[in-house]
């Protein structure tokens, strides 16, 4: 494949990106909106393989694609007591109030399009380019200790939550 | 015109703004979640592309690891809180929550 047909499937990636965000955001139907986050996630961890970073797109694509979709749609089963037609009025009233938001979005996308973006001059002093894997266990060690106590920290937080609304 | 990066950069930005505008629109609080998970999107994104750019993409890998695992925490904690709102006041709406006690 070609850099200009990869730079072809990146283009088209990221316009398919932006549109299932968009669309996320702006359907009536929150069943509608956790399945454009899912796509969405999908097509974040694409392009994440696309720039080189397989292990960030695995965990994108298994974690934000599937695992929060999941807990986003067990919620809505839980809590889903308005009726459709209510949620489809409630929505068409918060668009019709922000009806500029969208406009102002698509206006700066097209202005930013005719702005020169400067090459990122970031350097990052002494760490040399190392498998994600020894940077994980070697260098960032501490943030993998913080990562367990966040996620213990979650899991207690949710059992003690769910308990205190049983008593 | 930009090159295929700064085609990246925009659509990141423009996916952060699609977030914010759910954050600040949405009366439902499922729906403002969805927006937050939509703007870590597009920090994840931009994570990956400067590590790309920069040519250390060990680091920004990491980060974005760590990105993630942090988002499905407060992911968990945030749905945890709503379903209690939930049993409480019968609603997820943001605008009937004035009970506030204390």
């Amino acid at each position: 494949m070609t850099d200009e047909q990869l730079h072809i499937i990146e283009a088209i990636s990221l316009a398919v990106m932006v549109l299932l965000a968009l669309w996320s955001v702006m359907t009536t139907f929150l069943l509608r909106a956790v399945v454009g986050l899912a796509l969405t996630s999908a097509l974040v961890a694409t392009l994440m393989f696309l720039l080189g970073a397989p292990m960030a797109a695995v965990f994108e694509l298994s974690v934000c694609a599937g695992l929060i979709p999941a807990i986003f749609l067990s919620a809505i089963s839980i809590t889903r007591r308005q009726t459709a037609l209510t949620m489809v009025v409630e929505t068409k009233e918060q668009i019709k109030q922000f009806w500029f938001l969208p406009v102002l979005v698509i206006m700066a996308g097209v202005a930013m399009t005719q702005v020169h973006v400067p090459q990122l001059a970031v350097r990052l002093a002494g760490v040399p380019d190392q498998d994600v894997r020894e940077v994980l266990w070697n260098l960032r060690h501490l943030d993998l200790l913080g990562q367990i106590i966040i996620l213990l920290g979650g899991a207690f937080g949710v059992v003690a939550l769910v308990r205190g609304v049983q008593k | 015109m930009p090159d295929i990066f700064g085609f990246f950069g925009i659509a990141a930005v423009l996916v952060m703004i699609i977030g914010f505008y759910s954050i600040l629109v949405s009366q439902n609080l499922i729906r403002t979640l969805i927006g937050m998970e939509i703007l870590t999107k597009s920090v994840t994104l931009l994570i990956i592309l400067a590590g790309y750019l920069t040519h250390k993409m060990g680091l920004a890998q990491a980060m974005a690891i760590t990105l993630i695992i942090i988002e499905v925490a407060l992911t968990v904690v945030a749905v945890g809180i709503v379903l209690c709102i939930f049993r409480n006041e019968n609603n997820v709406d943001a605008a009937n929550l004035r009970d506030l006690k204390g």
